[in-house]
This record gives C-alpha cells, sequence and structure tokens, in this order.
C-alpha cells in the first residue's frame, strides 16, 4: 500500500519534472536574443563564454564580486548539495560507479555544511533588511523545504536509522517498474515526500534559474558584434 | 549651497549604505508626453481604454521576442546580492530602487498573468494583479532607473534591471503613457536629424564659427566639413557636441586629431546626432529608424569609415547594435571595424606617431576619469576585452601629467552611473539627479581629498551635461567636468601652429 502511494508519487513527480523542465528548455532556446547584450567586459570568442559560464556555474563569480556572505553561504549549499546528490545515486545502482563511491566519504558530512549554507541563507532573509524587503512567502518556504529535507535525512544516518537495504530495493526496483514495499518510518516517508514536492515545483519556481543561467544573454553572447552581424528572425521581418 | 531646497546626501568613502526611507521618493513623475509626441513614434497619444489587456498581452508578446525578458523574470533567486548596487538607491535610500525591488514591480505583474504560480497562487510568489496604480508606480520607479548595467555585473545570472527598465517604458509606451523628454526627442531625430532640432543651416553657421575659434587660437585653418560627398570619414556625434560645454571643446579636438592626421572627412547633416533615445525607451523600432538614418547618410555621402564621437549610450547603440539595426556594412572600407570610436581612431594615432602634444598645456589640470555605463558595460573600443578602460586612459596619460583613479569599486565595470543616464537627463528629474550622483561624487572626493584632483574627464554627452550641473552641488565648479578630447585639443601642436616661445619671440621682435 505504503510502497504504491509513493511509487505513483514520484512517477508523477519524475514526468511533472521532466516534462515541466525540457519545455521550459526549449521555450528558453527558441525564444530569441533581438540585441547583443552581453555585460562587458566580455569574451571575444565561443571558448571564452563557456569559460565565463564554467566560472560562474562552478565558482559563482560574480557573485563573489558582489557578496562575500551571500558567496560563502550559497557555495557552500550548492557544492554540499552535489556531493549530497552524487551519495544518492547508490540507492539507484547495483553496482555503484566509482566516482560515487569518491564522493561517499565526503558526501555523508556535505550534510552538515549544506545544512549551515541553507540556515545562514535563511537567517539573512530573515536579518538583512534588504533581503527581508524582497522576499516573498515561496523564498521563505524554498528553503525550509530544503532545509527539512536535509533534516530529515541526516537525521536517517545520525539518528534513526531506516532499513537502507529496503529502500534500495524498493528504488531500483522502481527503475524497472516494479513496485516493492518500503520501511514504514516517519523520517523517511517525510524526506520522500519533501523531495517529490521539490521535484514538482522545481519547474514552477524560481528554481529555474538553473537552466535559466544557461540563457542569460548578458552572460551567454559572445562579444563580437562589430564582425558578426546578429539579427533575430522576427527582426529580420522589418527589413522586408 | 547654490540652491537649497534640494537635499544633496553626504557619505563617507567606502559608500555606507542609507537608512531605508520606504516611500521616499514615491510618486516622483517625470512629464508626460503629449499625444502628438506618442503618435509621432507609432504610439497611441493617450492612455487607451483597454489598457489592461493591452498592457498584459504585451508583456506576453515581450516574452516570446525578448529572450532576456523572460528569462530574468523567471530566475531571479532574490538572493540580494544587487540590493546595494544601484546609485539611485544609494542616493535615496527608496527599497523600491533596489534593483531586485525594481525588477519585482514588473515581475510580480508578469507572474499574476503568465505563469503557472502567479496565476493559482499569487499571494504565495509575491504576485499582484495590473491596477492604474501599478502603472503609475512603473511610470516613476522606471524613470529611477537610468539603465546603467551595474547591477547585472554583480548578478550571479546577469540579471540587468536596464532590460526590465526597457521593457516596462515599452510596455508604457504601447498603452498611451510616454515620456515627454525622450519621445519629444526622438520625434524631432525623425522629422529633422538631431535631438536638438537643430537644421542643417545652423549646423553648418555653427561649425563655420568654430573654425573661425580654431583658426583665431591657433593660427592654423582646421575643417570643420559638412556633408562633403567622397570623404573618407563620416563622423558621427552627439548634437550636444555642436553647442554645450564642455562637449563644444572635445569636438574641436576630433577636429584636431583629423587635421593632424592628414584625414579625409565629414559631418552629416542628415545624421547629425549619434545619441539615439530609441535605446531609452526600449523600441526596437525606433532605434532602428534612428539608425538607418546613419545608414543613408554613409550611402549618401558614400565615406569609407563611420566614426562616432564621445557618447555613452550611443556607442553602445553603435557598437553593440548599428551592424544588427543597419547593417551589413559590406559598402565600407572592409580594413576598419564599423564603427570606430573617435578614441580608437586617435589612440591609434598617437601610437603611429602621427601626433605631437605638449603636456604641460594640461598642467592646470589634475585628472580622474569616470567611466561612462554603457561604454564600460555595454560595449568595447579596440581588439581586447577591457580596451573600453584602457583606451581612454591611455589617451588622457599622454596628454595630461597629472592623472589618478578613483576607488576601484567605483570605476572600470563597477563604475558608478552619474545619475542622468537612460533618458533622465531633464530637469522635471533634478531631485533625483543630484541624489543619483551623490555616489560618484563621494568617490570624486575621496581622490580629491588624497590627490587634490580637480577635474573629471568623460566621454559621453549626457555624464557632462548631468555633472556640469550637478558638480556645483558637490561643490566643485561646473567646468570641473571635461571631455578627454578636450585634454587632447589643449596638448595637440598642430603643424605650423604659432606655440607661445614663437608668440614671445614676437613679441620681442616688436619692441
Ligand atoms: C547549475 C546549477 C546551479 C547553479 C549555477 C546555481 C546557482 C545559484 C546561485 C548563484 C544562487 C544565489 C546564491 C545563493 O543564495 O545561494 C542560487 C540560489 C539558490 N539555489 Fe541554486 N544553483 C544551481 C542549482 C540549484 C539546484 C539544483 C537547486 C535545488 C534544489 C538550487 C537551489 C537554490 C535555492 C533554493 C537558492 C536560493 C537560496 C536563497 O533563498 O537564498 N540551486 N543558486
Ligand atoms: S540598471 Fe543601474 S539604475 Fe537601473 S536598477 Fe540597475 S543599477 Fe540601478
Ligand atoms: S542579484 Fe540577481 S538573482 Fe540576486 S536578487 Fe538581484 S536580480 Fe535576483
Amino acid at each position: 500500500m505504503l510502497g504504491t502511494i509513493y511509487a505513483l508519487l514520484f512517477y508523477v513527480a519524475t514526468l511533472l519534472l521532466v516534462v515541466g523542465l525540457v519545455r521550459k528548455i526549449w521555450i528558453y532556446a527558441r525564444t530569441p536574443a533581438p540585441l547583443k547584450i552581453p555585460t562587458t567586459p566580455a569574451p571575444t570568442t565561443l571558448g571564452g563564454v563557456i569559460l565565463r559560464m564554467f566560472m560562474e556555474v562552478v565558482f559563482f563569480q560574480s557573485l563573489f564580486k558582489s557578496n562575500k556572505w551571500i558567496w560563502a553561504l550559497g557555495w557552500m549549499f550548492h557544492m554540499s548539495m552535489w556531493l549530497v546528490l552524487l551519495r544518492h545515486f547508490r540507492y539507484f545502482q547495483q553496482h555503484v560507479w566509482w566516482i560515487v563511491e569518491l564522493a561517499q566519504p565526503f558526501g555523508t558530512y556535505a550534510g552538515f555544511t549544506m545544512l549551515i549554507g541553507l540556515a545562514g541563507l535563511l537567517a539573512r532573509r530573515f536579518l538583512v533588511n534588504r533581503v527581508r524587503y524582497i522576499s516573498a512567502p515561496s523564498d521563505y518556504l524554498m528553503l525550509a523545504l530544503l532545509l527539512l529535507i536535509v533534516l530529515s535525512g541526516l537525521s536517517m544516518r545520525w539518528v534513526a536509522h531506516t532499513d537502507i537495504i529496503m529502500v534500495k530495493n524498493y528504488m531500483t526496483g522502481l527503475l524497472r517498474f516494479q513496485i516493492g514495499d518500503l520501511p514504514a518510518d516517519f523520517n523517511l516517508l517525510l524526506h520522500l515526500t519533501l523531495v517529490a514536492i521539490l521535484m514538482i515545483v522545481f519547474p514552477i519556481s524560481k528554481l529555474l534559474h538553473v537552466p535559466g543561467v544557461f540563457f542569460s544573454p548578458s552572460r551567454n553572447q559572445v562579444d563580437n558584434a562589430r564582425e558578426k552581424r546578429h539579427l533575430a528572425p522576427w527582426a529580420a521581418e522589418l527589413e522586408k | 549651497m547654490a540652491d537649497g531646497e534640494k537635499v544633496v546626501p553626504e557619505r563617507d568613502f567606502p559608500l555606507e549604505l542609507p537608512e531605508f526611507k520606504c516611500g521616499a521618493m514615491e510618486g516622483l513623475e517625470p512629464f508626460k508626453a503629449a499625444p502628438e509626441h506618442n503618435e509621432a513614434l507609432g504610439f497611441p497619444g493617450e492612455l487607451v481604454p483597454d489598457w489592461k489587456e493591452k498592457a498584459i498581452a504585451y508583456m506576453g508578446e515581450l516574452a516570446k521576442k525578448n529572450r532576456a525578458f523572460q528569462v530574468y523574470l523567471d530566475m531571479c533567486v532574490k538572493c540580494g546580492a544587487c540590493t546595494d548596487k544601484c546609485h539611485y538607491y544609494l542616493g535615496t535610500g527608496d527599497p523600491k530602487n533596489m534593483p531586485v525591488a525594481r525588477q519585482d514591480l514588473l515581475r510580480s505583474v508578469y507572474r499574476r498573468y503568465h505563469t503557472f504560480a502567479g496565476k493559482y497562487f499569487p499571494w504565495l510568489v509575491g504576485a499582484r494583479d495590473l491596477t492604474e496604480d501599478v502603472l503609475k508606480e512603473w511610470y516613476s520607479y522606471y524613470h529611477q532607473c537610468s539603465e546603467c548595467r551595474r547591477c547585472s555585473v554583480f548578478c550571479p545570472y546577469g540579471i540587468d534591471t536596464a532590460e526590465i527598465t526597457m521593457a516596462a517604458r515599452d510596455i508604457l509606451d504601447h498603452v498611451g503613457i510616454g515620456m515627454k523628454y525622450s519621445n519629444e526627442i526622438i520625434g524631432k531625430v525623425h522629422k529633422v536629424g538631431n535631438n536638438l532640432g537643430l537644421p542643417a543651416k545652423a549646423l553648418k553657421a555653427t561649425l563655420e564659427d568654430l573654425e573661425e575659434d580654431i583658426e583665431d587660437d591657433t593660427g592654423v585653418s582646421v575643417r570643420l566639413p559638412l556633408d562633403e560627398k567622397g570623404a573618407d570619414i563620416l563622423l558621427v556625434t552627439p548634437s550636444a557636441d555642436f553647442f554645450a560645454e564642455p562637449h563644444i571643446d572635445g569636438l574641436i579636438g576630433y577636429a584636431k586629431v583629423f587635421h593632424e592626421t592628414g584625414a579625409s572627412w565629414t559631418l552629416s547633416s542628415y545624421a547629425s546626432e549619434a545619441a539615439n533615445f530609441g535605446l531609452f525607451i526600449g523600441s526596437y523600432e525606433n532605434m532602428r529608424e534612428v539608425s538607418l538614418r546613419i545608414r543613408k547618410a554613409a550611402e549618401d555621402l558614400g565615406v569609407k569609415r563611420i566614426i562616432f564621437g564621445e557618447c555613452g549610450h550611443a556607442w553602445r547603440v553603435a557598437y553593440s547594435f548599428l551592424n544588427t539595426l543597419a547593417g551589413p556594412f559590406d559598402f565600407l572600407d572592409p580594413n576598419y571595424p564599423v564603427p570606430q570610436h573617435i578614441l580608437e581612431y586617435t589612440w591609434d594615432a598617437i601610437q603611429k606617431g602621427k601626433l605631437r602634444f605638449d603636456k604641460s598645456k594640461n598642467d592646470h589640470y589634475k585628472m580622474t576619469y569616470h567611466d561612462s555605463c554603457n561604454v564600460a558595460r555595454a560595449s568595447r573600443m579596440g581588439d581586447e576585452p577591457g580596451g573600453q578602460f584602457e583606451i581612454p586612459r591611455n589617451v588622457i596619460k599622454a596628454v595630461c601629467n597629472y592623472y589618478y583613479e578613483m576607488p576601484e569599486e567605483t570605476t572600470r565595470e563597477s563604475t558608478l552611473c552619474c545619475g542622468g543616464g537612460g533618458g533622465l537627463l531633464t530637469d522635471d528629474l533634478m531631485d533625483l539627479r543630484i541624489k543619483g550622483a551623490s555616489p560618484r561624487m563621494t568617490a570624486l572626493k575621496q581622490v580629491t581629498e588624497d590627490h587634490g584632483v580637480t577635474h573629471m574627464a568623460a566621454i559621453c554627452a549626457i555624464c557632462k551635461t548631468q555633472f556640469s550641473k550637478v558638480m556645483p552641488k558637490y561643490g566643485y565648479e561646473m567646468d570641473s567636468i571635461v571631455s578627454v578630447h578636450q585634454l587632447v585639443s589643449n596638448a595637440i601642436i598642430l603643424t605650423g601652429q604659432e606655440t607661445e616661445e614663437d608668440d614671445a619671440d614676437g613679441a620681442k621682435a616688436e619692441e
């Protein structure tokens, strides 16, 4: 029974996440940027743009320039999250990839640094009046959601262990469309429910910054306006 | 203080954050355009009866036509990194002048009508209905943004509030609310060819007067040709260069450089304006129409190259957009980029040793340099990224002995706006302009204290006008702002020029 409910929840959540994201990426990719608007100084080659994007996505370069507190907290949260995500692959794989093995020892503790990062960001939202001013309920809730996911996850690792073998069998089963049984632990069910919610809201929330960052014209355009003519299809119509 | 009613914000360096002053700038509105001025640009004259539906529909259209608009509205995470980066926020303390808060004025409405979350859970994501009050708020706060892009530099995703401001002004224009200053000026360009509405005859007379002035001054006949067919170079410069101080001294500088390098050049009376206010109101069509005048002038005069004079947003439109709006320019000489900046030309001539200078002519100036936003963050000069910072500095250092930098966090890509850009250079916004200039003035005061800096150079017509107006409020003379080519003009030694020694010798001989 429990297994079936959660199976349904995850199939629906995955479908909404994938369809929602693919749809958004499709729209972003097809919407023209009518003018060359890179924030300069900007790279003059495609290679340069790839490097710029890499520095933004991996190191949050611009954020580093603007605010060391947000950078430190945000970067800690994101990098920890990737480690934690990587570690989670072991629950979906019969034969665990070497990279997941490698991340294992760090991933265990990354939960704590992720917690610190998120808590710090949430504290800023309450304490810094400029940030409080621009925050909507959804901004607090998003951080609360992530915090609860981390806390419920950490509690399973450090406080009230769940039957992890059973969870793994259930998840690998789902991948083959076989619905098994889940342990009826409160922490686990909370953790899974919140993750499903996160997946569902992903394509309709500010988490769109994940695909969005790659489509930002001020960051992804090559500074070569004089050399190469840039013309949007709808603007070309004006010339007829 | 000359005029006591305006409060000048006092501040120390490093830039302190202001206390929140909610509503401090609420209701500030520049004059609205008259119906005929809106109509001349293809917009409805007055607020249309179905403005709400129109505005919502046009917003959807913009999201389809402009990726920046859609992506920027979707992806802001409200991290707050941009909140303390806007000179208008720093100068006024009004939280709605924080870049993300400014974006939210529009984002909240976009969400309400064009996103799932906003349609069904408006309270959750801060979405709100479009009402007449919202339109008022837009008109007010989207005219408190100079489209300077400083926020974009510091946002982790490069979200550029200027794009949102332009879109908001475009939406307002489309429902019949236009701004007098910008729309009237664009109309003049469409009709006469420049922002001032200066007809060809008057322009001709002005240029002749200038030729006389230069000859009186130097004893050398330096020409300022107009509409000369077959010239190599078409110079397009902001029309302020024809009459305003200190702009005009810059124009004299360009003429002297062209003279010394033996260039064949001309101005055009048909395209007698580099400025393109179509940018400010976010109208691709108007920007294109203004740009096409330059193409036509280049074709009619049969020139080989196009060079732009000192102007910030004009250089953005020229460097970044001209090829898009009015290209391709395959009828021009392919050996030169199209267009070029006058500073690229002058710096090239200096490097080739074609110009001689007497730097001591500028010794009464202790210089610093103000990077104009649109040059710094929206364009380039030369072949390398960042050439827009180095080339003007190189030229200044080649003609001046005393040069000092303002604090690093206020120059180059982090430069602070003069406070008058983006179509705000109008007297009805003077209070905002003074407050918006305060961060820049604070940085300037710092170098004045540290090094005794007396003058600041700029390469933007708007910066020059704005500073000559607001610097007196901060204790500087109005002529403390100078053109870079004014410095060139002061120091350049024209071939055959009577130098001071000659004068002295002449005087002795007469005795
Ligand atoms: C390409 C990958 C990603 C990049 C480059 C990126 C970048 C950023 C940056 C620069 C910020 C602003 C600083 C901060 O507040 O931390 C941010 C905020 C945020 N990111 Fe990401 N991110 C990525 C992926 C993700 C993912 C997968 C999640 C989700 C689950 C996520 C959730 C968040 C949240 C919730 C915030 C807001 C934090 C706050 O409220 O202060 N990000 N992201
Ligand atoms: S573009 Fe400039 S004026 Fe406008 S919000 Fe950003 S920093 Fe402020
Ligand atoms: S810096 Fe960018 S993402 Fe952060 S609040 Fe400002 S606009 Fe939004």
